[in-house]
């Protein structure tokens, strides 16, 4: 009966509903208070986005009882859940969601009444939250069966998952993944082959089924030709004007963090890559009269992006790079579907948040040179410490050394209370007529 | 004859000078800002013409908080460009300026041609601004214009152990209750402001000669001490609480030339 219900909500109904939203979507006007003085029209795709991601979402609402469900944290190897057809949930995702909704607060204070401080990850305080309050913006999501941590983009995962792990009493798959400070030494690589090889038991055992090798070597496939066409589009953001800002790439950055290893999201990002490879040979830039371009570090601030982009746009300010979103895409190369194990093991290790200061320095002025670019701005994520940690001799190195003009940003990517709007516009502005002069 | 004007509607006070042709601080007034901005900056305008002929047609920048409630403004340029404009005009060379005002404190490294090379504001708190001693003076019942004095006049001298403003408040009511006699904390309250803002000094690395501006360094303490803390030599200009205005108002000139 679930089972039927779930064909009939999800693959039916709910799909052909979802693809009737779309059509009516791509034929509606730019919505009237699109900045389009100042800004390209929103991409096409973002039609499909919305439905990729509410077909997600929709999924998982009907999911329990009919597939396995588990949820993962953003830089966790999720393809061997994939390949054993897990429904796989991201609450830094729905996280994210629930911000660029502004519920995040409303849940957010729904953990820390429970005594969360909240100092704590805003993402972290949003997913307890939602756990505890059963509340959320896409309807109700699915109780997991097992849990996914990886600590290679912070530490924090692992107590957060810890708290869910006793919340629903279901197993938790932790992966460690050492720090790199330079490269990753092979038996770092081979502790995590090791984690990553212990972990098919037990995800066997929810699934019960037994992973196949030849269908995990696919998921590998497809995780590398999706994150590959994700990297195309961020270096697409050479060209100038640049055909897409960060704040873009924030909005459809979402199926490659929480469906990465499918078949469809291989065949969105192909249709995006058509779309801004056509602005580009139209000539059409994100920002409308583009006189200066930037880079961004750390997250994005969610409930914010759109004042920023209209902030910025007005001034002629493109926002074209980040190290944020370039770290879905930079490791593409790493991933070997011929050695899925050993390639996730590589690939899983190396993530920006999982390496030195230094490293990530580098990567900034890489970055400028190769975006060619004026300036940063630096988000300092009062909730994601190891992000922001080290950006203020960051900064002032990108200053000092490379005579690349960079500003703090003081804010949090979730929590709106650590916003200040009026300091944060006193900052962009001064920071703006310093580029001009 | 006053060929610009620059306005700077602070957090605490409003101010407006005029330059003339050749950016010669001409005239000014202060006082305590207004919440109704527009009616306040008319006043203003009221005051100038009436003491120095008329002023239809100059151009007029806003600056401060408050800026974008300026009307009358022809531009509203940032604090953080106004400042080191006049700075620059005034002492003609690049560096560190530091100003410190009422409820926002700045460091902008001013590069040779007197361009804004980098900046860094205090962020979501108070207490390394002029608010933070404007708190604790009503609390000792010590005149805002006397605490510096008496600061210095203090051999002895506490440590305030938060520079947070409103936690301050509630450590020194403790240590009046403790017998500690109101001059050594005055000195303490200085001493913690001056860390904050030294601390700031020091995040974006400081490029001498140092220099300040805004409304807390007619406080002697203040100067002493960042000397003390950093060892440079203080510069400061002729009306350091009026150098945003007196930016603006320079970059208003330029608009007359071009």
């Amino acid at each position: 009966m679930r089972y039927l219900k779930y064909i009939w909500n999800v693959k039916v109904a709910g799909a052909l509903f979802l693809k009737y939203q779309r059509f009516k979507s791509e034929r509606r006007r730019v919505p009237a208070r699109w900045r389009t003085d100042i800004l390209a029209p929103p991409l096409k795709i973002s039609a499909r986005t919305k439905e990729l991601i509410s077909k997600h979402y929709l999924e998982g609402r009907y999911a329990s009882g009919v597939k396995p469900v588990a949820w993962v944290t953003s830089g966790g190897p999720v393809e061997i859940l994939q390949a054993l057809g897990f429904y796989v949930l991201y609450p830094e995702n729905h996280g994210a969601l629930c911000g660029t909704r502004r519920v995040a607060v409303e849940l957010s204070e729904e953990a820390e009444n429970y005594g969360f401080s909240r100092d704590i990850c805003s993402y972290a305080r949003t997913d307890i939250g939602a756990m505890l309050s059963g509340k959320t913006p896409v309807g109700r999501l699915p109780k997991p069966d097992l849990l996914l941590a990886c600590t290679n983009i912070c530490q924090t995962v692992l107590f957060w998952y810890r708290v869910l792990a006793r919340h629903f009493k279901i197993p938790l798959i932790l992966i460690d993944t050492p720090f790199v400070y330079d490269d990753a030494p092979e038996h770092a690589i081979q502790y995590v082959k090791k984690q990553l090889e212990e972990s098919i038991p037990v995800a066997e055992r929810v699934a019960r089924k037994s992973l196949k090798y030849k269908k995990l070597k696919e998921v590998v496939r497809l995780s590398k030709e999706a994150s590959e066409l994700w990297l195309e589009i961020m270096y697409r953001g050479r060209a100038k004007p640049a055909p897409i800002s960060v704040f873009d790439q924030f909005i459809h950055m979402a199926p490659i963090v929480e469906m990465r290893g499918k078949p469809e999201t291989v065949d969105f990002y192909a249709l995006m890559l058509k779309e801004v490879d056509d602005r580009i040979k139209r000539g059409i830039g994100a920002v409308k009269r583009e006189k200066k371009r930037l880079l961004w570090d750390n997250l994005p601030i969610w409930y914010k992006l759109r004042f920023l982009a209209e902030f910025l746009g007005e001034r002629g300010i493109s926002v074209v790079a980040s190290t944020y979103t370039m770290a879905w895409g930079e490791l593409a190369p790493l991933i070997d579907p011929e050695k899925p194990l050993e390639s996730m093991a590589k690939t899983y290790i190396y993530p920006i948040l999982n390496r030195g200061t230094g490293y990530k320095l580098e990567k900034m002025r890489e970055m400028v040179d190769e975006f060619d670019l004026d300036g940063a701005i630096l988000h300092s994520d009062r909730s994601c410490k190891p992000y922001s940690i080290g950006q203020v001799d960051q900064r002032n190195r990108l200053i000092q050394e490379y005579g690349i003009p960079a500003l703090l940003l003081e804010a949090d990517h979730n929590d709106p209370r650590a916003f200040a709007d009026e300091q944060v516009k006193a900052r962009l502005e001064s920071f703006v007529e310093m580029l001009e002069t | 004859m006053i060929a610009s004007i620059g306005i700077d509607v602070g957090s605490t006070t409003a101010k407006i000078v005029g330059v003339d042709l050749e950016g010669k601080f001409v005239w000014s007034y202060i006082e305590p800002a207004d919440p109704r901005v527009e009616d306040q900056v008319q006043k203003f305008l009221n005051l100038i013409e009436k003491e120095t002929g008329p002023i239809e047609g100059k151009p007029i920048v806003a600056t401060g908080y408050g800026r974008n409630l300026v009307h009358q403004a022809t531009k509203k340029v940032t604090e953080i460009t106004c400042h080191a404009r006049g700075v620059f005009k005034q002492l003609g060379h690049g560096g560190t300026l530091v100003d410190i005002g009422g409820q926002d404190s700045k460091v902008i490294i001013i590069g040779p041609n007197g361009e804004v090379v980098d900046f860094t504001m205090n962020d979501k708190c108070a207490a390394g601004t002029g608010r933070f001693l404007e708190n604790t003076a009503g609390r000792l019942r010590v005149k805002l214009q006397d605490m510096g004095e008496v600061a210095l006049a203090s051999r002895d001298e506490v440590t305030i152990s938060s520079t947070c403003t409103v936690f301050a408040e509630s450590e020194i009511i403790s240590m009046i209750a403790h017998g500690v006699k109101v001059e050594p904390i005055l000195k303490g309250l200085h001493r913690a402001l001056v860390k904050r803002i030294v601390a700031m000094i020091r995040s974006v690395g400081l490029v001498p000669p140092l220099m300040l501006s805004g409304g807390v360094v007619k406080n002697p303490a203040i100067r002493k001490m960042i000397e003390e803390e950093t060892g440079e030599k203080v510069i400061l200009p002729d009306h350091p609480q009026f150098m945003g205005a007196y930016g603006a108002a320079l970059i208003g000139l330029k608009l007359v030339r071009n």
